[in-house]
Order: C-alpha cells, then structure tokens, then sequence
C-alpha cells in the first residue's frame, strides 16, 4: 500500500468512525430511537468498500451486509447524510424511506441489497446472486457478511453448502466479522473454536483469519480473497476479528468501551511513519465532525415520512393494493 | 386432459420457453425424478437442490434480486415452518426497500390433505401464509386453472405461494389447455418420463400457448340463490358435487372458486351475498385464525346489511395433526358429508328477522 492509500483509507476510517459517534449523539439527543453500527470495524470495512467492483447487476459485485457495515458504503461513496436521515428516519431516507433503522442500507444501484435486523439471512439469500453470477460468467462476485454469533445460525451453514456443490461452486466471498460477542454472550462460551472460517474446511472451501483491526493485513486479505473468487469462480471464507467499539447497540448504552482501537492504532502508526501529522490529523476529524453537524441540521428540517404512504410497495407495480 | 402435475409442468415449460424463467429447483425436482409429484419432469431449467428448506427460499430470493425469475419448490408444505423467516423477508424486502427491489419469485409446495399423508403430508398452510404480507397467493383446484395461475405468478414480479392441493395433482381436468394434443394418451407419450432409466429421455412437448388467469379473479363453478359458497383447493370439486347433489333438494349455490387468496376477489363474493343473503365458507385449513374468518370479516365490513343470516365457516378441526387412519383423517378436514350438511344448514338458517340464533345441526369443528 503506497502512502496516497493509506491517506485515503484513513480519510474514510475518521468519516466512518465520526459518522458512528454522530448517531449515537442524535439517539441520546433526541434525533432518532435506536443505533447500532460499526465502530471497531473501519480497519476492515473501508480496505473492503474500495476494492469492491461497484455498480449494478451480475457483472459488478452483489452486497448482502449486516448493520455494521457502514464503514463500506462510505468507502463505496455513500453521503454521510443519507444515513443521517435513516436515523431520524425521514421521508428523504434513500435506502428505506424512513422505514428501517440506521446503518440498514439498500442501495440498488450498487448491487448493496437490502440490510436487515434479521441476523444472518443474508447468508442464505447471497447463495442466489452467487448462483446468476456463476451462469453469467464475468467478474462479478458475491461478498456477504455477519457477525461470530449468528454463525451459529442455520444459514451459514447453508451458504457454506451451497455455495460448495460439485460442479457447481459459487463466486461468493463469505465473511465471519468475528468481535467476539452476540449481545451480552461472549463467543468462547459457545464456540470450541475461536476461527470459525475453519468450518470451511470441511466442506472444502479455502479460508483464512485475520486481524481485521490492521489495516494492511486486511486489505492483503481481502484483494487476494477477492481476486480468488472472482477468478477461480469459487467461494472463499474470510474471518476476521475486529473490536465492537460501542458495545453491542443504544439498547446496551452505546458508551466506548475498552477494545483495541483500529483507528487510533492506524493513525499513530501513519504518524509514527512520517506520513500524517498531528495538526492534519486533527484537521481531517474537525472538517469531517463539523461537516456531519451540518448536515444534521439540513436533516432536522427534512420532513417525516407521510402515514398516507403506509400501503405505498407493499407490492411492486402497484403503489397501493389491498387485500 | 392433462392432470394438475402434467398442466404446471406445461406452464413451466412455456414460462420457461417464454416469459424468463432461469430456475426450477428444489429437492429433487431435477432428473431423474421430476419432482416428487412428477411437476417438474423433463424441464430444461429444473435442477436438484441440497435438502435445505431455508437454502431454497434464500437461493430463490437471491435469484430474483438479480431480476431472474425462480420457481423454488419445497416438497410439501409442511416443511415449510424452517424457511418461515426467510419468506417473511421476501415478502417485506419491495416494501422495506421502499420500492427499490423487487423479488420476481414462485415459490410452489403442495398443500392439503387427501393423500393418506398422515402428519406430515397433510397439512393446509394457506391461513399462515397470508400473515406474510407482500406474497401473493394462488391455489387452483383444476389443471387449466394451474396453468394459467403459474403463468400469471411468473409474471407478476411479486413473491407469489402456487399452493396445489396434493389431492389434486393426479386429477385430470375437464378443459383443455391451449395447445394440448387431444388425447391424454398422446400428452403422456410425449412429456411423462419412462419408469426405470431415463438417462436418454427427453420430453417432446407440445406448442402449449399463452393461457393466463389473472391473480383475484375468483372463478363462479355455479349460480344459485340459496347461499353463496366460497371454497378454493381440494374442496372446490367437493362443494361442487355437493351443490348438485343439493340441487334435487331444489336448493342452488352460488359457488365460487377463489383460486386467488392475495389478491381476493371481494367485488365478486359481495355481489353474490347482495344477491343471496348468506356465505358458508369452506376450506380445511385448522378452525383457529383460519382465512375463512377473515373473508367472513371482510364480507360483515362490507355487506353486513345484505346478510340475512348468520355467515358459516366449515374448515378443518382445531387439531395438531392429521393422523393416519382414515376415520381420524375424514372427522379433521371436511369431507363430501359435511359440506352437504353445511350447505343445508345454511340454507335452513333462520333469518335475523325471525330472531334466529343459529345453531347449525352439521358437524362443526370444535376448537379454543
Ligand atoms: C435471527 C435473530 N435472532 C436474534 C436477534 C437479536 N439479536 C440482534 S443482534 C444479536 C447478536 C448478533 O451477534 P453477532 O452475529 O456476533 O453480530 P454482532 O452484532 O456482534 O455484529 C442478536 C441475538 C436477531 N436480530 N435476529
């Protein structure tokens, strides 16, 4: 990774990080009901969103992420605002119309396919956009994520299955974002394994851990990971262990919590190397907080959304249809 | 005529010959075998899935975010309680994208009794099903209806549950679909696979045309004045035989097929209760939060002032299952006797204007 990168990812690690911090401050101020999100998870997400062949249909790469992936949309260009305005869940929200919590992306334009509370489904529906990719040829892949806890659910297993089938193995990059924790449950009283990508194995798949808190061993993963995939036409399964920097969610407090800081550790090192100085540092999160704070107050104009649109794509085709 | 399983095989070779069907899967639903009912032989997109019920319905919604159209089974209905939470997803994905997507997706299993199924081959589904809003549903009770139904729920772009009666599937029709060679004997040379080894086999299908029923269309088997009939799926032909059977009585229904659950065809199930004044409903799905309450609610809300008795509901016993021998099966879903009984109870109901309570003589299932 040359300098001008490592500038870029941290840029993006400070947006992500500050975006985190400024919605966890509207639920406790008043400007939104509930967060859960990504902090800890940046040195891993941002690597991750600027590697992705972005864009729309089987040809670019299909995204089936859980809630703690903002730091990836950012990457890919999202505007912080937009999700800004999912948290105070605004009829402007692009991604779900007021209608879903923050950090629940959908973004059609760029394959990002609708994020959902439901742990771990993605796994089992990420099997599908693999198996139109694996038809259609080309370097499209599906990249799907989730968390150590609901690895433990019935869909993972299903996506290491399916997506192993001989003669008929997918191009799907499967992630375990491993932070050690399901809510209140720490992942060694339920798991005998600390590497759940391991579970692979047994089904033939290749796979590997990694420290997703260092910036360049995530982004070596990820780029031969992904280059596998997308050229071998065959699935591969990626651990890597992050912090949960704000606990689980609002639901637990949402304060800071004492984990290794991947962005703290990124920064001191870019500053160590010569690369970054104090005062630009310091620079980059003022511009990127006092950006974010005007932002809020656009949003805080915006309109809710209208009760009259409750109906409105309950089915496609038809804005209202009862039954 | 083509059977039920023969006519949804036809109408997936045509979606898949014509209207972008890429996928035809689930548990063996590819060669050898075609489908445990044969409803899927010989087609050139269908193929064997692992024996993973969520696997299906997350392959078959991954699918359709791509804009390619699957038609995923799931062998009966009654393994369907696993992938639950997956098809509740499917369902809410247009809405909770606020329109962004859109999961153009079939998803067929077999429902009902009527096989000797015991537990867990005989289970209704279809009361469950309506709770996840944004599927459509269909459930035809002849071949031509199944055609032109899985042709409609291709197109349509929306989740939509193809529920046929298992009891139905092997039951010939009485019209025929276009573009059907004429004898049945003919249709079966021509796409029913050989017994034994079928590794040479290919199916020689006839030039079946577009033929499309349009989802909340409810179908009128017969007019009559005594009382309006709503059923749909196995007892469709039952009701039938047992409004003739009542006609010698000089008593007639007015019957209707609803074949579409999601949408439901209101309009014409409140013109028929204007023109008669009372509703039996009939479905064997169990008796507690069964649809039939919830088309009976419909009809109060709409046309209370047109009921001249109280509205009936025949369905299934508020049982956990369906066992095995025949008597148990025959006193836990309605069968010919009870729909009778039902129809001339309804039609002997006292009127409100007489201050009649109704306590119809009829066997009606017990429940909570
Ligand atoms: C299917 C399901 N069960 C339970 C929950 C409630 N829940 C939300 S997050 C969570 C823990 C998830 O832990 P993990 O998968 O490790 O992901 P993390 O939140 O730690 O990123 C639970 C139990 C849920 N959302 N979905």
């Amino acid at each position: 990774m040359d300098a001008a990168l490592e500038l870029r990812i941290h840029g993006l690690m400070v947006q992500a990080r500050v975006l985190e911090d400024q919605l966890i401050a509207m639920v406790h101020g008043g400007d939104g009901y509930f967060w859960i999100g990504g902090p800890g998870e940046e040195a891993f997400n941002v690597p991750l969103g600027l590697l992705v062949q972005k864009g729309e249909g089987p040809s670019f790469d299909y995204l089936h992420f859980s809630y703690r992936s903002s730091a990836t949309l950012l990457a890919m260009g999202a505007a912080p605002i937009d999700t800004l305005r999912q948290m105070r869940a605004t009829a402007t929200d692009p991604y779900t119309g007021g209608r879903n919590f923050a950090n629940h992306y959908a973004r059609r334009e760029w394959n990002v396919l609708p994020v959902t509370s439901a742990v771990a489904v993605q796994y089992s529906q990420s099997i599908g956009t693999a198996h139109v990719q694996k038809r259609e040829g080309g370097t499209g892949i599906t990249i799907v994520n989730g968390g150590d806890a609901g690895a433990a659910e019935g869909d993972f297993a299903t996506c290491l299955v399916w997506s192993s089938r001989p003669g008929a193995e997918l191009p799907i990059l499967i992630l375990v974002m491993n932070n050690h924790w399901g809510i209140s449950t720490e992942s060694r009283t339920q798991w005998p394994m600390t590497d759940i990508s391991s579970r692979a194995g047994a089904f033939g798949i290749r796979h590997a851990r990694i420290d997703g808190n260092d910036v360049a061993a995530s982004w070596a993963a990820i780029e031969s990971a992904m280059d596998y995939v997308r050229h071998e036409r065959r699935p591969f399964c990626l651990q890597a262990d992050v912090s949960r920097l704000h606990g689980h969610s609002s639901s637990t407090g949402g304060a800071l919590v004492d984990e290794r800081d991947c962005l703290k550790e990124f920064e001191a090192k870019l500053i160590t190397e010569g690369k970054l100085s104090r005062e630009d540092a310091a620079a980059i999160w003022e511009k990127h907080r006092a950006a974010l704070r005007a932002d809020l107050e656009i949003v805080r104009g915006e309109p809710l959304p209208d009760p009259a649109t409750i109906h409105d794509y309950t089915f496609w085709g038809r804005k209202e249809q009862g039954t | 005529m083509a059977n039920m399983a023969q006519a949804i095989r036809l109408a997936l070779h045509y979606a898949e010959e014509n209207l972008g069907v890429t996928d035809v899967f689930g548990e063996d639903v590819g060669p050898p075998l075609g489908g445990v009912f044969t409803a899927t032989q010989g087609l050139r997109t269908a193929w064997n899935s692992p024996l993973d019920e969520r696997g299906i319905v997350g392959m078959a919604t991954g699918i359709a975010f791509t804009g390619h159209v699957a038609v995923a089974e799931i062998q009966f209905c009654d393994y369907i309680f696993n992938a639950l939470d997956l098809l509740k997803l499917a369902g809410n994905t247009c809405w909770t994208s606020a329109g962004a997507f859109h999961l153009p997706m079939v998803v067929m299993t077999p429902v009902g009794s009527g096989i000797h199924g015991s537990i867990y081959h005989s289970h209704s589904i279809e009361s469950l099903l309506t709770r996840l809003s944004g599927w459509k549903i269909v459930i035809p009770s002849t071949p031509i209806d199944a055609y032109g139904l899985m042709l409609a729920a291709v197109e349509d772009g929306n989740p939509v549950f193809f529920l046929p009666p298992k009891a139905l599937l092997r039951v010939k029709g009485a019209e025929k679909i276009p573009g059907e060679p004429e004898d049945s004997r003919e249709l079966h040379a021509r796409i029913d696979a050989p017994l034994g080894d079928r590794t040479r086999w290919s199916p020689r299908w006839p030039e079946v045309q577009r033929y499309v029923v349009p989802l909340g269309k409810a179908k009128r088997l017969r007019e009559g004045r005594t009382a309006t009939v709503v059923t749909y799926g196995r007892l469709a032909p039952v009701c039938l035989n047992a409004a003739g059977e009542l006609a010698a009585e000089g008593l007639s229904f007015d019957l209707f097929d609803l074949r579409s659950l999601v949408p439901l065809d209101w309009e014409a199930i409140v013109a028929s209760v204007g023109r008669t004044g009372r509703l039996l409903v009939v479905n064997e799905d169990t008796a507690v939060t069964n649809f039939g309450e919830h088309v009976i609610r419909g009809v109060i809300d709409r046309a209370f002032g047109e009921l001249t008795a109280a509205p009936v509901l025949l369905s299934g016993a508020d049982v956990p299952g369906i066992g095995m021998a025949w008597p148990l099966e025959a006193a836990s879903v309605p069968q010919l006797p009870d729909v009778v009984a039902a129809m001339r109870a309804i039609a002997a109901a006292p009127s409100r204007e007489a201050g009649g309570i109704f306590s119809p003589p009829m066997r009606l299932p017990r429940y909570r």
